[in-house]
C-alpha cells in the first residue's frame, strides 16, 4: 500500500469543513431556541401567579385578572378532541397496518391523511366554520373541538400505522399460527406490542393541538367570562394570547406572556413524557 | 408374496397424519415446490433437510396454510389432513392452525405475561375456568420443560426470559392448544447448544402424543431426533425414507453428496 499524503490531507480538510458547518447549524438552531425561551421566561415568569389560575380574563381597562376561563376552555376542548380522535385515529391506523395493506381504500386513506397532516390549520378552521358555525349560527366550544380533532386525527393515524409496522412480522405469524383471527392478532398482539409508540403518538397529537390558534379563531372564538358550556363561545389560551398580546393594556400583555409560558411548559412536559414512553419501549 | 403381505400389513397399521399429493407452490411466478408427494406419519418425527432455499420451510408453511396471509402465494394439489384436503377453499384456516401448530426460527413471545402467553391460544377455542386454565398452563410449561424455571414468575413478561427459555415458551404455547401436528421451523437455529439439547429432548418427548415435522439445517439434529427424513433440493423432494436409510444407505447420489458434505 502506498500511503497518499495528499489524499489523506484532503480528507482531513473535508472532515474539518463538514464538522464546522454542522456544528454551526446546531449552534444557530440552539441559540434561536434558547433566545425564544429566555424571552418567554423573563416576560412570562412575572405574570405567573396564583391569580392567573383563579381569575378570569379581565375586562378592558380593569386591573388584575387571570386566565382561568381560558385554561379551562383549552383543557375542555383539547380533552374532548382527544376523546374523539383517539379511537378514530387508532382504529384507522390499525386498519391501514393490519387490514388494508395495499388495497385501494387504504391507499386513498393514506393519501388523504397525508394531505390533512400538511394542510394549513387555518383551512381546517375555515372548513369547520363553514359546516358548523355558519350553519348553526353560533361559535361554540364543540366547533373548536371539532377543528382540533381534524388536526389530531391524521397525526394519530400515521403514528399508529408506523408503530404497528415496526412490530416484526414474525410476531404476527406466531399469533396467526395459534389459530387467532385477524382482529385478535391486531388488538391483543400487535397493538399491545406497539402500545408505547401509539401512546407517544397520542401525546404528540395533544402537544400539537394545544398550541393551535388558527382553527379556534373562528370556531370557538373567545369568551371573556368563565364558561364550561361547550355549546357557547369558549375562551382558550391561544386566542387569548393572540388578542391580549396585540392589546394596549399592560396587564393584558402580561397575561399573554404568562399564557404563552404556560402552553410552552405544558407542551414541553408532554414531549418529555412521550420520550419516556418511547425509551421504555426500547428497554422492554 | 409373503413379503408384500407383511409390507401392506405394516402400512395398514401406520397411520398418516398428512398426505401430500402433487403439491406445487408458487410465490407469484416463482415455483417454490415442484410436485411433492409424501406422507407424514402419525406420532413420528419427520425431518426436512436440504440447502437454503430448497423449499423445506415453504413446504412447512403450506401445511398450516401460513402462506395464505400473503397475497400472491398459492398452493396447488392436495394436502390431506386425516382425509380432509386442507387446500380446499372451504377449509376454516384459523381452526386448521389450532390443530396444526407451528414454532418459528426466532423466539416470538407475545408482549404479555408468561401465563398469558400460554393462555392466549387456549382461550381462542376453549372456555376454561380459572382453575382449569392454571392446570393447562402448568401442563404445557411442564411439557416444554420450562415449568421449574418459571413457576415463580408466571406474571412476568415473556420477554424477560432468555432466548432458550423464550423458545421453549413458544413451544409450550403451541402445545397448550393441544394440536395434533406440530410444525417446527428450524426451532434451534437461534439457540445455544444447551438449549438446543433441551429442545431436542422435548421433541423426543412430544412425539408420544403429537405428529412432528421439523425443518433443520443441522444434519446431526435430523439424525438424532427424527424417524423419517426428507431431502429437498430446488423445490423438489429428492429422497424420502426412514432416517436410518437416508443417513446410512441413501438411494440417490445427490442425497449422499449432501449428507456427506460434498455438496450444500
Amino acid at each position: 500500500m502506498e500511503f497518499n499524503q495528499r489524499l489523506y490531507k484532503r480528507r482531513q480538510r473535508a472532515n474539518t469543513i463538514g464538522l464546522t458547518l454542522s456544528m454551526g447549524a446546531m449552534v444557530l438552531g440552539l441559540f434561536v431556541l434558547l433566545w425564544i425561551l429566555s424571552v418567554l421566561f423573563s416576560n412570562g415568569l412575572a405574570a405567573l401567579d396564583w391569580n392567573m389560575f383563579t381569575q378570569s380574563t379581565p375586562a378592558p381597562g380593569t386591573d388584575g385578572g387571570g386566565l382561568a376561563n381560558a385554561i379551562v376552555g383549552s383543557l375542555m376542548m383539547v380533552g374532548f378532541s382527544v376523546l374523539v380522535s383517539t379511537p378514530i385515529g387508532i382504529f384507522a391506523g390499525v386498519y391501514l397496518a393490519e387490514y388494508g395493506d395495499t388495497s385501494k381504500t387504504a391507499e386513498l386513506t393514506r393519501f388523504v391523511t397525508d394531505i390533512m397532516l400538511s394542510a394549513p390549520s387555518i383551512v381546517l378552521g375555515l372548513f369547520v366554520y363553514a359546516i358548523a358555525v355558519a350553519t348553526l349560527g353560533n361559535f361554540s366550544g364543540w366547533a373548536g373541538s371539532l377543528a382540533l380533532s381534524l388536526i389530531a386525527v391524521p397525526v394519530v393515524v400515521r403514528t399508529t400505522e408506523n408503530m404497528l409496522r415496526l412490530v416484526p412480522g414474525s410476531l404476527r405469524e406466531a399469533a396467526f399460527a395459534l389459530g387467532a383471527p385477524r382482529w385478535k392478532v391486531a388488538t391483543l398482539v400487535t397493538l399491545r406490542a406497539a402500545k408505547s409508540g401509539v401512546m407517544t403518538g397520542l401525546l404528540l397529537a395533544v402537544a400539537r393541538i394545544s398550541g393551535e390558534t388558527a382553527p379556534l379563531l373562528f370556531t370557538a372564538l373567545n369568551n371573556q367570562f368563565f364558561s364550561t358550556d361547550m355549546g357557547a363561545p369558549m375562551a382558550n389560551l391561544p386566542v387569548v394570547i393572540f388578542q391580549f398580546a396585540l392589546s394596549p393594556y399592560d396587564n393584558w400583555i402580561r397575561l399573554a406572556w404568562g399564557g404563552a409560558l404556560l402552553i410552552t411548559l405544558s407542551v414541553l412536559a408532554l414531549n418529555i413524557v412521550a420520550r419516556v414512553f418511547l425509551r421504555e419501549k426500547k428497554a422492554g | 408374496m409373503p413379503n408384500t403381505a407383511t409390507a401392506s400389513a405394516a402400512t395398514a397399521i401406520a397411520k398418516n397424519a398428512l398426505e401430500l399429493r402433487n403439491l406445487n407452490f408458487f410465490y407469484g411466478k416463482f415455483q417454490g415446490l415442484k410436485n411433492v408427494n409424501m406422507n407424514i406419519e402419525e406420532r413420528k418425527v419427520t425431518a426436512f433437510i436440504g440447502p437454503s432455499g430448497c423449499g423445506k420451510s415453504t413446504l412447512l408453511r403450506t401445511l398450516n396454510r401460513m402462506y395464505s396471509l400473503y397475497p400472491g402465494q398459492r398452493a396447488e394439489g392436495e394436502i390431506n389432513f386425516y382425509g380432509q384436503n386442507i387446500l380446499d377453499a372451504k377449509q376454516d384456516i384459523n381452526l386448521l392452525r389450532a390443530r396444526i401448530g407451528m414454532v418459528f426460527q426466532k423466539p416470538t413471545p407475545f408482549p404479555m405475561s408468561i401465563y398469558d402467553n400460554i393462555a392466549f391460544g387456549v382461550k381462542l377455542y376453549e372456555d376454561l375456568s380459572r382453575g382449569e386454565m392454571d392446570d393447562r398452563v402448568e401442563w404445557a410449561l411442564s411439557k416444554a420443560a420450562l415449568w421449574n424455571e418459571v413457576k415463580d414468575k408466571l406474571n412476568q413478561s415473556g420477554l424477560s426470559l432468555s432466548g432458550g427459555q423464550q423458545q421453549r415458551l413458544c413451544i409450550a404455547r403451541s402445545v397448550a392448544v393441544k394440536p395434533s401436528v406440530l410444525l417446527l421451523d428450524e426451532p434451534t437455529s437461534a439457540l445455544d447448544p444447551i438449549s438446543t439439547g433441551k429442545v431436542e429432548e422435548l421433541v423426543h418427548e412430544l412425539k408420544q402424543d403429537y405428529t412432528i415435522a421439523i425443518v433443520t439445517h443441522n444434519m446431526q439434529q435430523a439424525a438424532r431426533c427424527s424417524d423419517y427424513t426428507a431431502y429437498m433440493y430446488l423445490g423438489e423432494l429428492i429422497e424420502f425414507g426412514s432416517t436410518e436409510q437416508i443417513f446410512f444407505k441413501p438411494n440417490k447420489t445427490e442425497t449422499e453428496d449432501y449428507i456427506t458434505g460434498r455438496f450444500g
